[in-house]
């Protein structure tokens, strides 16, 4: 199709039925990284398993239908996988040119929040009701259209062999690029996202080679940050016992401590082996909120154990370390820049995610990639992956 | 990839992915490291809390079993109130937490909304009383007292009461066949302490918070049994407390019942005379303390010779039993355990001490006969005997000559007593005691069981004294230096006898010996171990165990099991002096000092054939107590009067009454045995049908009968 690839083989170009173009030794879906594809895969499975043991007795949110969560997130999930096919189709390198105007769009949905027609949920104005039952979250496209934007604004110079590294001006453009954005989450107030946020940037500007006053300046920048909010009391209460109750697990285990503490209950009573899918009392008795999104994991942790839990570890670990080999493999900075910031929102969202339910960091409503459910986070994340694929398949194959 | 294109990139950067490659991993095997951690490290502690969120246990009370008498007739069993619950999460579950539901309750139950409503709370450190102190999974009784009209109007409009249970229950009552309270025997139930909750809280029948467990009397000896086991359902509930589940049930099993061998009718004749001679003593005039016998309490034991079985005891004052149900308020409580009262909840007939009088003579000649005297012998009944510059007088100065260790029963002679007694007591060393002293008199009253428990089925025997020289010895010790204290400067009778004390107090004195041999002095005894000694006199030799528990019967009827009758001792007499003994006290209803009550007043001896001591015991300051213990071939019956006189004349016809009414004779001594409540003792257990149903045979004839033995008794009176 569009690709850039081409035949080393000898026979040279030749007309070839479309069945023929796809199963091609050369061809797209035959150099897809195929592992990366499949642990996503068996994660959003896994998920999927885990959201419906988490909602199939939940009447006061499933409606009477056992299997309305479960349907809703397979849906996602094959919706999701469509979206990769296609960003793959499209390809990195042309959607470099519309990366403006994604990212416009992106960040107006982010405002669009703001105004009235943006949901409450959980104390956060974060998501948009689309009607039919669908609702956006968009600080999830926020995360990929601002990795995209940065890549554009840093790569530009280097990859056109100007430079070497990026110059101050080009890193100070892409640190406004990115400010915007954040300040916009910021006044959902969705503050996992921002965090999640503050590590892609980390991670775009490592990536970038700029230099390391940026990134030294950037850590301190963002610790003065985190204490300015706080001292200057810009935390709303919710958000101040979650710290208070990571700090002290044993706070008030009915009212601020209630959903670590849980959480834990659940995964530290699962076991080696857990107590088999749907017949964890803690997941049953409805112990664990926001069991079916963040805390998706203790489902997990409850009925599949240590092995189950391991698995879902080990599977987003297969998926980061093929990205780190896909930016590392990469020929333009460009998409090094692009991988590297997928994977420093993966990485961190997963190790927050999972990390608040075994009560090693403070809780964030942040969802598990590809396992919690949420279309708007399923839709972002084989997006994101759908961008590291296309990153692979057009880079020049070595013989 | 050996031959990597050219990627443009810089060193920096591709050091820069490593690292962040490496940071990334070491998360991630950060989390693998804290999940294992939680999961397989510290999982069972996690366990055991998750288990503990999700189960909650509702207790099914067991019915209790019931007690009844000989004849089947309950007396204690359970009556069925109506009882009106609220489950408190069905209410939580409600928009205003239940609060129109328990108004209109309210207004049914013509209670106030307040009261309702502060009765379903539930307690804490905040909380007064009223609230509720249990598990908020159980329902929570509202009212006890609900009419059948209330219950009804809530089933019926159960759509109006979501959460409302009208059920009925189980409360524990003492119905008091024939007037028989029975109190002290039945003992009662209150509810059970948070220790004891706390205690059973892992055993196979915890304890609910509502739960009563006996207290005393048989209620308490046989508390397990009567109580069977709670039955427990175990719900597994959601974090909103919504039934999930039931993980686990075990049905409530009922308590047993027990056949006691009370027999209810003679019961009520025992209580009725007992107070009737306390009554009666009250009237009477005490010429040594120039005022009325007070009578402040008294005790009577009707039990089997053959067995040991109490067929009545009764203990005065008294109390209704049925005031402890339903929780008693603390102005009751205070009455039943306090002074003014003279403490209603003793059970006297085995825990009222006193000394015993001349019914111990019974012990004495015993001891002299294996101190070595002939019982036949001739021994002088003088009117007075001097022992050290100390005159011991006889009953009222009586002399009877030259007599036998019977007739001395007969006539109750103290100084032939006094006189085998001192030369025992001489013979032992006098006041330089030998190492192996004899002591037949004290070593006699212990094999005769006193000084120690009889092992009646009843809670808290008390064991009575025999003042030998261990108990001179710890006494002394115990006292030397209060007394030596008072004895310094001596001016009044008491402290005279304090410096006595004080100096020779450890010793065995001959006053001493003397006064033990007829039952004076620091002896204490109780009315059971009086009771377990003459039906030994009068079965052979055998002491039996007293027992009250005859059978126990389980829920359904099936299994009866016999509570065997068990002997602790042999009296250390041998069979013809026990024979010489036993026609001796027949004597003494013939013709000695209970003639008056039984031979002399036409007692029919020769178809039943009575025995009979009599016993009037000496209290420091205090009034004269009465002792009567008599015997027939079947039953033994006692009776002590505190501060009552002697003892055929504040006992005696009462005793006479109680035989009259099992008998069958009357006061002129006409025997009808129609008439007679229970002329054998009663041998058969209750008869159970098909369905557990126990038989009550209930007398129709009782008040008639009743009545009939005490008509035309006379008076007490002031000699014996």
């Amino acid at each position: 199709m569009s690709t850039h690839s081409y035949s080393l083989s000898g026979y040279g170009p030749q007309k070839r039925s479309a069945w023929g173009r796809l199963t091609a030794r050369d061809s797209a879906v035959w150099r897809l990284d195929w592992v990366m594809v499949l642990a996503g895969m068996g994660l959003s499975v896994v998920g999927s398993l885990l959201v419906w043991s988490a909602t199939r007795n939940r009447t006061d949110l499933n409606q009477g239908d056992p299997y309305y969560f479960l349907t809703r997130h397979v849906t996602s999930l094959l919706v999701g996988l469509l979206l990769m096919g296609v960003t793959v189709w499209i390809g990195h390198r042309r959607l470099r040119g519309a990366v403006p105007f994604l990212y416009g769009a992106s960040v107006l949905l982010g405002l669009l929040v703001l105004t009235p027609l943006g949901a409450t949920i959980n104390g956060q104005r974060a998501w948009l009701h689309l009607g039919g039952g669908f609702s956006l979250q968009p600080a999830e496209f926020i995360k990929m259209t601002v990795i995209l934007g940065m890549a554009m604004l840093l790569a530009a110079k280097v990859d056109a062999g100007d430079r070497e590294h990026p110059d101050h001006r080009t890193v100070l453009q892409a640190l406004g690029m990115a400010a915007l954005p954040i300040v916009v989450i910021m006044l959902m107030p969705d503050l996992g996202s921002v965090m999640v946020m503050v590590i892609i940037v980390l991670g775009v500007l490592l990536a970038s080679g700029a230099s390391n006053r940026w990134v030294v300046g950037l850590c301190v920048a963002g610790a003065s940050g985190a204490v300015l909010v706080w001292a200057l009391g810009l935390l709303d209460q919710y958000q101040i016992n979650r710290f208070a109750a990571f700090a002290n697990p044993a706070l008030d285990p009915a009212g601020v401590g209630y959903n670590t503490n849980q959480a834990r209950i659940a995964i530290g009573s699962g076991g080696l082996a857990g107590k088999g899918l749907f017949k964890g009392s803690q997941t049953t008795g409805q112990f664990v909120p926001e069991q079916q999104t963040d805390f998706v994991f203790t489902v997990a942790g409850e009925e599949l154990g240590f092995l189950g839990g391991a698995l879902i570890i080990l599977l987003l670990g297969v998926v980061i370390w093929r990205a780190c080999r896909i930016a590392r493999e990469s020929t333009e900075l460009y998409s090094t820049i692009v991988a590297a910031g997928v994977i420093a929102w993966f990485a961190f969202q997963s190790f927050e995610n999972i990390g608040m339910t075994l009560g090693i960091m403070p809780v964030a409503g942040l969802p598990l990639p590809f396992v919690s459910y949420g279309g708007t986070s399923m839709f972002a994340v084989w997006i994101a992956l759908g961008l590291l694929q296309s990153i692979r398949v057009q880079r020049p194959v070595s013989a | 990839m050996s031959n990597l294109p050219e990627t443009g990139r810089s060193h920096r950067v591709n050091i820069r992915l490593v690292a962040i490659q490496i940071l990334v991993m070491s998360l991630l095997l950060t989390l693998g490291g804290r999940l294992w951690y939680l999961q397989v490290r510290n999982g069972e502690e996690y366990q055991k809390e998750a288990a503990g969120n999700h189960v909650q246990q509702v207790v099914q009370p067991a019915t209790r079993g019931a007690i009844l008498d000989a004849r089947g007739v309950p007396i204690a069993d359970n009556e069925t109130r109506l009882v009106v619950s609220a489950s408190r999460t069905e209410l939580m579950k409600m928009d205003d937490s239940g609060k129109a539901v328990l108004t209109r309750l309210a207004a049914i139950l013509d209670m106030s909304p307040k009261t309702v409503q502060e009765k379903v709370r539930l307690c804490d450190a905040k909380t007064p009383q009223p609230c509720w102190n249990g598990s908020p999974y159980q329902p929570i009784p509202v009212t006890d007292e609900a009419t059948t009209q209330q219950a009804l109007q809530i089933r019926e409009r159960a759509e109006d009461f979501p959460g409302i249970t009208a059920e009925p229950t189980a409360v524990r009552r003492y119905p008091a066949p024939y007037g028989a309270n029975t109190s002290q025997v039945l003992g009662y139930l209150s509810p059970v302490t948070d220790e004891e909750i706390e205690k059973a809280k892992n055993t196979d029948s915890p304890f609910l918070s509502s739960d009563e467990i006996g207290r005393s009397g048989l209620e308490r000896t046989y508390d397990s049994m009567l109580r069977g086991s709670s039955g427990v359902t175990r719900y597994e509930v959601d974090n909103l407390g919504r039934v999930m589940g039931r993980a686990k049930s075990d049905k409530a099993k009922p308590g047993s019942s027990l056949v006691t061998s009370i027999d209810s009718r003679v019961q009520a004749v025992t209580e009725r005379e007992l107070l009737t001679a306390m009554k009666n003593a009250r009237k009477e005039h005490d010429d040594n303390t120039n005022r009325n016998y007070k009578a402040d309490a008294g005790a009577a034991v009707v039990m089997e010779n053959k067995t040991g079985r109490v067929v009545a005891m009764a203990s005065n004052p008294e109390y209704d039993p049925n005031s402890w149900v339903g929780g008693i308020s603390g102005k009751q409580y205070k009455q039943l355990t306090g002074k003014k009262s003279n403490y209603p909840l003793l059970n006297r007939s085995i825990q009222g001490l006193s000394a015993p009088g001349s019914v111990f003579k019974v012990i004495s000649t015993a001891a002299s006969v294996r101190a070595g005297n002939d019982f036949g012998g001739n021994y002088n009944c003088s009117s007075s005997y001097n022992v050290g510059g100390q005159t011991f007088k006889n009953y009222e100065s009586e002399s009877h000559g030259t007599i036998d260790l019977g007739r001395a029963l007969e006539v109750s002679c103290d100084t032939v007593f006094y006189d085998l007694a001192y030369k025992q007591w001489l013979k032992d060393g006098g006041n330089k005691p030998k190492k192996k002293a004899k002591d037949w008199f004290y070593k006699t009253a212990h094999a005769f069981g006193l000084g120690d428990e009889t092992g009646v089925d009843l809670p808290n025997e008390v064991t009575g004294r025999v003042p030998d020289r261990q108990w001179k010895k710890d006494y002394w010790e115990a006292n030397k230096d209060a007394w030596c204290k008072q004895a310094k400067d001596p001016k009044s009778y008491a402290d005279k006898i304090a410096k006595e004390n004080c100096v020779s107090g450890m010793k065995m004195r001959a006053g001493d010996s003397v006064n033990y041999s007829i039952g004076q002095g620091d002896t204490l005894v109780t009315p059971i171990q009086m009771a377990t000694i003459y039906s030994a006199i009068a079965n052979g030799g055998t002491l039996l165990d007293p027992t009250l528990g005859k059978a126990t019967i389980s829920p359904d009827g099936k299994a009866m099991k016999e509570i065997k009758p068990k002997p602790h001792g042999k009296l250390p007499v041998d069979k013809k002096t026990l024979k010489k003994m036993d026609r001796a006290l027949a004597g003494v209803a013939e013709r000695g000092t209970a003639a008056w009550r039984f031979g002399d007043a036409g007692w029919p001896q020769d178809k039943i054939k009575m025995h009979a001591k009599t016993g009037t015991a000496e209290v420091a300051g205090k009034q004269t107590t009465s002792w009567f213990t008599t015997y027939t071939k079947d039953y033994t019956v006692v009776m002590t009067i505190s501060q009552g006189g002697t003892g055929s004349g504040a006992s005696g016809p009462a005793v006479r009454n109680i035989y009259n009414a099992i008998y069958g004779v009357d006061s002129k001594g006409d025997l009808d045995k129609n008439s007679a409540l229970l002329q054998n003792p009663e041998k058969d257990l209750p008869r159970v049908d098909g369905h557990g149903n126990i038989e009550a045979r209930q007398d129709e004839d009782f008040k008639k009968r009743a009545k009939r033995a005490s008509a035309g008794a006379p008076n007490a009176g002031a000699t014996g």
